[in-house]
């Protein structure tokens, strides 16, 4: 069995965390890192520039990647120095027992500012900081659009266009890889499972601090001549580049490891960290989406990580291993990126699904459809996600025999995903369905997938993706899969989960206008794009055929109209949490999942007085008679979650 | 026990019987939705007639897409009935529990069914229609195994380099010209390598397209069977100018590409000397004035 009472039990106390006594200035937090890291980069760059000086490719280069490198080395050490990570490590490597420190009790705001170890402060803390990636991405994705209102006429010089590309994918493309993972999973999994911690709480917080520093480094790379490789940083042009092309890697590679360390945590709590009767088959979908997230990270991450070392290499240390005239090969990258990277786009599918089936059944009163059906989904989309990644290289040149076989495991990824359609459209049947705005947003993934999905059909089969590799067309599908998947699905758990989370409760009005236009403008955004691609525009370019301007035109106007939709999605949120304040009702939307029992809204710290025992499946919805989902439901269901007089 | 009694709307018997309406309204806007798909959209369908792989790459996309009406509107209308059937009355108690049901062996096993039989399908489908049009117009590598039927080929050599396209032509005197013209109704191998980055080379309206990798031979063939205008386009992000690598190729005549091709070579004729020995793949130098480039093999290639 593989439950833990003992642990579970205990007060779940996390000793030696930074963040405790002390105080002012110098109490580390994000301040003390950001200074730690500038020192850090003077003494990296400083020590780059003198011990390279005397080579050849140095000098007069005017680029040194070796210091660029050992600068961001420099810098991501006094980072984590700063923010006191380093603090407890490093009194156990020496043998000192670090004194016992309760970071998790700690009030008001400042924790958000700090490393701290407890999973709903890192959960909050990537909310907002996912929040922000996406926002800046998004901001780049508008200037794309702006250069595209014409064929001819340039905003920006070309080699600002496609850095500004390049920086919007590796953005979107590392960051919302934890968009669900790290707001959601970390805050809400645990409590969904009963546990009163989480496994490893320096891992999971690590993984957070990873990010604000992963997000400047890319960006860093924008004033520094950018990169102009895209987020795929195909070999030899990655190698051709200059500096920029180390932010890219730098930042990838930190997002990289931020997400190892996530997803062994996640996966290493579900695993132990359920609460007594929380048995396999009462997992709620959302911890077997998590669960299969993690995996595939955990497997897939490292190949990246290998794969950005090797151009580093090349970079840097002037191997030529992606270089075919000295013995290396192009075709090494494409199979090292897309072996981790096409697993990568089902890293940002199978949290969206989780999010839904999880939803779903609130809104329907029904008990999920076909539960083990939507658990195997998860798992097959995870494993297959292993075996198909040279789709991406059908016109590569490489193995033109595997050709069949990879389109094949492709097309067979239909039916795990199939099985996604089948537990929602199941689940609706014969429900009692109300249209909230969480549900709207639910509802909104099956719609926008749809899309992404039935064209996925025409980017796997060979003879067609002769057309439209590289073209608009392939941009309209993965945008289709994930920004109308697994974003969609991310706003609608943020109207879902803010009552637990913040204790005051969102408008159903405001929310429905952000959901209505969200929905129209993404579609106006993105349905044309397929027709631009299929009539021959190709990805990444600033100039395109005169007869496609009407339409690209129309797709920019949407773009700013999906712009101000998000605009109004952040003023009204923040508004609303930081102004208005209505404080919520207890389980505002009748939930049976026990993260809503809790006694307050946030939850206390440690979550739980005591572990809770699970008493049923927590979709009993069609059944009155069921007991409640654990033994606590009768203790808090009385209680007012945010203390009202 | 008290029962979990359900109101008309949702039992068994009125669901049962709004099945085959369901069914009928799904059948009838299927075939409106994928006829229209065939007759009046699929003429029109990307990327054209040109060469015998544009048009079969035309025919799987008309043929993929009249399966799709099928698709969106099963979901469609299972999610809008849904939707508009069972959502919460205005006077019902939201929160009181619907029909009590966790699955459905029968719905589940043939939902599995289908919809492996229609992906082992299509992957038969996408299996036949690369192998028998030899590769379909993609980029086979250096030693295609899906080759026309036929001996009497035009060879074309297609050489990417930042940010442009020259063409070699073996059976012309090894010339190297900057545009490209093809002969109607002949079978064309196109050879195409990189002298630096990985470019891909688009010919929209051929029907082919193959990745420009340095040190790589990639061989795509089509067969030409339509006049006209061709654009040719970097489809590999290859750098800044990536956006402005694109050209235009014409299928002309087989008399009238003799003349071109002849009159070519000897415009060129004094440029062809001084170029390297003809080769699948080359080395770029950038020794000497303005560099060059080299067949592997070539001795001077490391001087
Ligand atoms: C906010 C709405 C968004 C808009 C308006 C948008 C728009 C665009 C545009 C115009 C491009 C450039 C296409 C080209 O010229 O090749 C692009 C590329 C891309 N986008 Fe987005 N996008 C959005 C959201 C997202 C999201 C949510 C993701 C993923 C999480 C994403 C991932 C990518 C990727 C990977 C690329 C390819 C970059 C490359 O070519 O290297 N985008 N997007
Ligand atoms: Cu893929
Ligand atoms: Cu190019």
């Amino acid at each position: 069995m593989a439950i833990d009472y003992s642990k579970a039990t205990g007060t779940g106390s996390s000793s030696g965390a930074p963040g405790g006594g002390g105080g002012g200035l110098l109490k580390p937090s994000i301040i003390t890192g950001i200074i730690g890291g500038v020192i850090g980069w003077l003494l990296g760059h400083w020590i780059g520039n003198s011990f390279t000086q005397g080579y050849q490719q140095v000098q007069g280069s005017g680029s040194n990647d070796i210091a660029e490198f050992l600068g961001y080395f420099g810098m991501i050490i006094g980072w984590f120095a700063g923010l006191g990570a380093l603090n407890y490590p490093i009194k156990k490597l020496f043998g000192v027992e670090p004194e016992a420190e309760e970071p998790v009790t700690e009030k008001g705001w400042g924790k958000y500012f700090r490393y701290t170890l407890d999973h709903k402060t890192v959960g909050v803390q990537y909310l907002f900081g996912m929040l922000i990636y996406f926002f800046t991405a998004g901001l780049l994705a508008l200037a794309i659009r702006t250069e595209l209102l014409s064929p001819t006429y340039h905003i920006w010089s070309p080699d600002t266009y496609i850095e500004i590309v390049g920086e919007h994918g590796t953005m979107m493309m590392m960051m919302m890889t934890s968009v669900v993972l790290g707001p959601f999973g970390n805050y809400v999994v645990p409590l969904m499972i009963g546990s009163k911690r989480v496994a490893f709480p320096r891992l999971e917080a690590l993984s957070f601090w990873f990010t604000p520093i992963s997000y400047f480094i890319l960006l860093s790379g924008l004033w520094q001549g950018g990169f102009q490789s895209g987020w795929t940083g195909y070999a030899p042009l990655s190698v051709q580049q200059g500096v920029g092309q180390d932010t890219y890697i730098l930042g990838f590679g930190l997002q990289g490891l931020s997400m190892v360390c996530a997803s062994t945590n996640i996966v290493a709590t579900i695993i132990n960290y359920r609460a007594p009767g929380m048995s396999w088959s009462r997992l709620p979908v959302m911890g077997w989406s998590m669960l299969s997230l993690g995996f595939t990270m955990i497997l897939s991450i490292p190949v990246l990580i290998d794969g950005l070392y090797v151009l580093g290499l090349d970079r840097t240390a002037q191997t030529s291993l992606l270089y075919s005239g000295h013995g290396g090969s192009s075709f090494l990258w494409e199979n090292l990126f897309w072996f981790f990277g096409h697993p990568e786009v089902y890293l940002l599918a199978i949290p969206g699904f989780g999010l839904v089936a999880e939803i779903i059944p609130v809104f329907a009163r029904k008990p999920i459809f076909a539960y083990k059906t939507s658990a195997a989904g998860f798992i097959g989309l995870a494993i297959l996600s292993f075996f198909v990644w040279q789709h991406h290289l059908f016109q590569s040149g490489m193995n033109p025999d595997m050709r069949p076989l990879f389109m094949l495991t492709t097309e067979l990824i239909s039916i795990p995903t199939g099985f996604i359609y089948l537990v929602g459209m199941g689940t609706l049947w014969r429900a009692r369905i109300r249209l909230t705005t969480p549900m709207l947003f639910m509802l909104g993934v099956y719609f926008n997938f749809l899309f992404g999905g039935l064209t996925g059909v025409y980017v796997s089969d060979v003879p067609i993706n002769v057309t439209v590799h590289g073209s608009f067309f392939v941009m309209a599908h993965f945008h289709y899969t994930i920004m109308g998947g697994v974003i969609f699905a991310f706003f609608g758990a943020i109207y879902y989960w803010t009552p637990l989370v913040t204790g005051y409760q969102l408008s159903e009005k405001l929310g429905k206008i952000h959901f209505w236009t969200m929905i129209v403008f993404f579609n106006s955004t993105f349905l044309p794009l397929f027709a631009v691609g299929a009539l021959g525009m190709p990805r990444r370019v600033f100039e395109y055929a005169h007869r496609l301007q009407f339409l690209n035109q129309w797709v920019s106007v949407s773009a700013y109209l999906l712009g101000a939709s998000l605009l109004f999605f952040t003023v009204t949120f923040i508004w609303q949490i930081a102004v208005t304040r209505k404080p919520t009702v207890r389980n505002p939307w009748g939930s049976r999942s026990l993260e809503w029992f809790v006694e307050s809204y946030p939850p206390p710290a440690y979550n739980f007085k005591r572990v809770p025992v699970v008493l049923s499946w927590p979709y009993e919805y069609g059944d009155p008679n069921a007991l409640p989902v654990a033994d606590i439901v009768n203790e808090t269901k009385d209680l007012d979650p945010v203390g009202r007089a | 026990m008290s029962q979990n009694v359900l109101d008309d709307s949702r039992s068994v018997e009125t669901t049962k019987k709004a099945i085959p309406k369901l069914i009928a309204v799904w059948i009838v806007t299927s075939l409106i939705g994928s006829l229209l798909v065939w007759f009046v959209l699929g003429p029109h369908l990307p990327p054209g007639t040109m060469t015998d792989q544009a048009a079969g790459a035309q025919f799987d996309i008309k043929f993929v897409s009249t399966l799709v009406p099928p698709v969106l509107f099963f979901i469609w209308i299972f999610f809008g009935y849904s939707l508009v059937k069972w959502r919460v009355r205005p006077g019902e108690d939201p929160l009181a529990p619907a029909a009590d049901f966790r699955g459905n062996s029968k719905t589940q096993g043939a939902w599995y069914i289908i919809t492996t039989v229609l992906v082992l399908f299509l992957a038969a489908f996408g299996t036949y229609f690369l192998v028998v049009p030899a590769g379909a117009g993609g980029g086979e590598g250096p030693n295609p195994i899906w080759t026309p039927n036929t001996k009497n080929m035009l060879q074309v050599q297609v050489i990417a380099q930042q940010w442009r396209f020259t063409y070699r032509w073996p059976q012309f005197g090894g010339m190297e010209t900057t545009s490209i013209y093809l002969p109607v109704n002949t079978e064309i191998q196109f050879n195409v390598t990189s002298l630096d980055v990985i470019h891909d080379f688009w010919a929209y309206q051929l029907g082919v397209k193959a990745d420009a990798n340095p040190d790589v031979n990639n061989v795509a063939f089509t067969k030409t069977q339509q006049l006209g205008r061709f654009t040719v386009r970097c489809d590999e992000l290859c750098g800044v100018w990536h956006g402005a690598m694109y050209n235009y190729g014409y299928v002309v005549s087989q008399a009238q590409f003799q003349q071109w091709a002849t009159q070519m070579e000897a415009q060129n004729a004094a440029v062809t000397k001084l170029l390297p020995k003809y080769a699948t793949t080359y080395t770029p130098s950038y020794a000497g004035n303005g560099g060059g480039y080299y067949p592997p093999q070539d001795p001077n290639a490391n001087l």
